[in-house]
C-alpha cells in the first residue's frame, strides 16, 4: 500500500530507514524543522539546517525513490531565546521559495512559556503573510493538555484558516477540542511513552478519519519510523479495507499537504482493471 | 471495528504482559523501599500510578479510560 509519512526527521536517521521505508510503501516524506537535542547559539546554524533539509535531504531520499518535502521554523524549545528566534524568522521567507518547502513548522509550545507563545504567534503571522501552511507541535506528556489549550487560544486570536493548520501529537484528551475547532490533527506514534499504533487506530475508529494525519516522527530519540507501518497493519487487521487505509495514510496527507501546490501527489483510488481476455486459438 | 470476542482473543496476552510489567515495577519499588527506605514514597507520580490502577479496576467505567488516565497524568494548568 502506498503511504505518505507526513512527519519524519530524516537528518536524524540513516539511509537504511529510507531504503526500508521505500520497500514498505512510503513514497513521500515531509520533514519539519525541529530541536537538535541541544540549544543552538547562532541564527546561521538554523540557516544551514534549513539548507540541509531543503536542498540536501531530498537528494538522500531520491536515491530510494522517495519524494522529500520539508518545513522551516524555530522549534518551541529554542523559542526560549527570542533574539535568536527573531533573527531566524527574518531569514525564513527566503526558504518559502524553495521547491520542497511546504510551510512553517513545527512551531508550537513545549512548556507554554511567554516567550514560546510570542514566538509561536510571530511564526503564525509570518506564515499568514506569506500564505504558508502551518504545522504546530503540542507538548508531550504532562504538559500536553495545558499546552494544547494555549495553542488553541493563540490561534483563536489570529485570522487563520483552520483548513491550513495541522496540530500534531494529539492524544485522547486533546483530540476533541482540536477537531471541534476545525483544524487538522495528527497522531504521532512512538514505540514507548507516547501514542501507540493501536491507540491511534482506536481513535480513528472512534472519531473518524477526516482531517486526521498519522505519522511516526522518527527523530534522534527512541523512535521508529515503522510504527507507521505497524499502525497500517493494525488498521488492516481490524478489517478496514485497503482503500480506507489509503484514505488515512495517503490521501489525507495528500489533501492537507497538497494545499501547497508544491506537494503534487494527488489522492488516489484503488481500482480493478477489466482487461479483455485474449482470444484463445481453437485446438 | 472488532467484536468483543475478537478484542479478547487479540489483546489478552498483550494486556496480561503489560499488567505483569506494572506488577513487577511495583514489586521492584517495594523491594527497593525495604532495602533502602521509603525515600520518594510521597512522589506524586507514584500516587498517580495507583490512582490510574483504580480507574482500570472499575468494571463500570465508561470507555474513556485512556482519556481519563491522560488527564490524570497531565500537569495542572498554570
Amino acid at each position: 500500500m502506498q503511504i505518505i509519512q507526513p512527519h519524519y526527521h530524516g537528518i536524524a536517521r540513516t539511509a537504511q530507514d529510507y531504503e526500508r521505508m521505500a520497500m514498505s510503501g512510503v513514497v513521500a516524506v515531509a520533514e519539519p524543522a525541529f530541536w537538535a537535542g541541544f540549544d543552538r547559539l547562532y541564527p546561521e546554524t538554523f540557516i544551514d539546517y534549513f539548507r540541509q533539509i531543503s536542498e540536501f535531504e531530498p537528494t538522500r531520499a531520491a536515491q530510494y525513490g522517495i519524494r522529500h518535502f520539508c518545513w522551516v521554523a524555530v522549534n518551541p524549545k529554542e523559542a526560549e531565546n527570542p533574539e535568536l528566534s527573531q533573527a531566524v524568522l527574518q531569514r525564513m521567507p527566503e526558504f518559502f521559495d524553495k521547491p520542497n518547502v511546504l510551510g512553517v513548522g513545527e512551531t508550537g509550545l513545549h512548556k507554554s512559556t511567554r516567550s514560546e507563545c510570542e514566538i509561536m504567534q510571530a511564526q503564525i503571522e509570518l506564515a499568514l503573510e506569506y500564505d504558508q501552511l502551518i504545522l504546530i507541535h503540542t507538548p508531550h506528556l504532562g504538559d500536553k493538555l495545558h499546552g494544547t489549550k494555549r495553542v488553541l487560544e493563540i490561534l483563536k486570536g489570529l485570522p487563520v484558516n483552520p483548513d491550513r493548520v495541522w496540530i500534531d501529537h494529539v492524544e485522547e484528551h486533546t483530540l476533541r477540542m482540536i477537531k471541534d475547532a476545525g483544524y487538522w490533527l495528527g497522531f504521532t506514534l512512538y514505540p514507548v511513552t507516547k501514542c501507540s499504533p493501536k491507540r491511534a487506530v482506536d481513535m480513528l475508529e472512534r472519531y473518524g478519519f477526516e482531517r486526521t494525519l498519522v505519522n511516526s516522527s522518527a527523530d534522534w530519540g527512541p523512535s521508529d519510523p515503522f510504527t507507521l507501518q505497524e499502525c497500517v497493519l493494525e488498521f488492516r487487521r481490524r478489517g478496514h479495507s485497503i482503500q480506507e487505509g489509503i484514505e488515512v495514510f495517503y490521501n489525507n496527507p495528500a489533501r492537507f499537504l497538497g494545499q501547497n501546490p508544491k506537494f503534487d501527489l494527488l489522492p488516489i483510488r484503488l481500482e480493478a482493471i477489466q482487461e479483455e481476455q485474449p482470444a484463445t486459438a481453437g485446438r | 471495528m472488532l467484536n468483543p470476542q475478537q478484542v479478547v482473543d487479540r489483546y489478552f496476552l498483550e494486556s496480561r504482559c503489560q499488567l505483569l510489567e506494572i506488577a513487577a515495577t511495583l514489586d521492584r519499588y517495594d523491594l527497593a523501599s525495604r532495602e533502602n527506605g521509603t525515600a520518594g514514597a510521597d512522589d506524586p507520580r507514584w500516587e498517580r500510578l495507583y490512582q490510574s490502577l483504580e480507574i482500570l479496576a472499575d468494571r463500570g467505567a465508561t470507555p474513556d479510560r485512556a482519556e481519563r488516565l491522560l488527564k490524570l497524568f497531565s500537569d495542572p494548568a498554570l
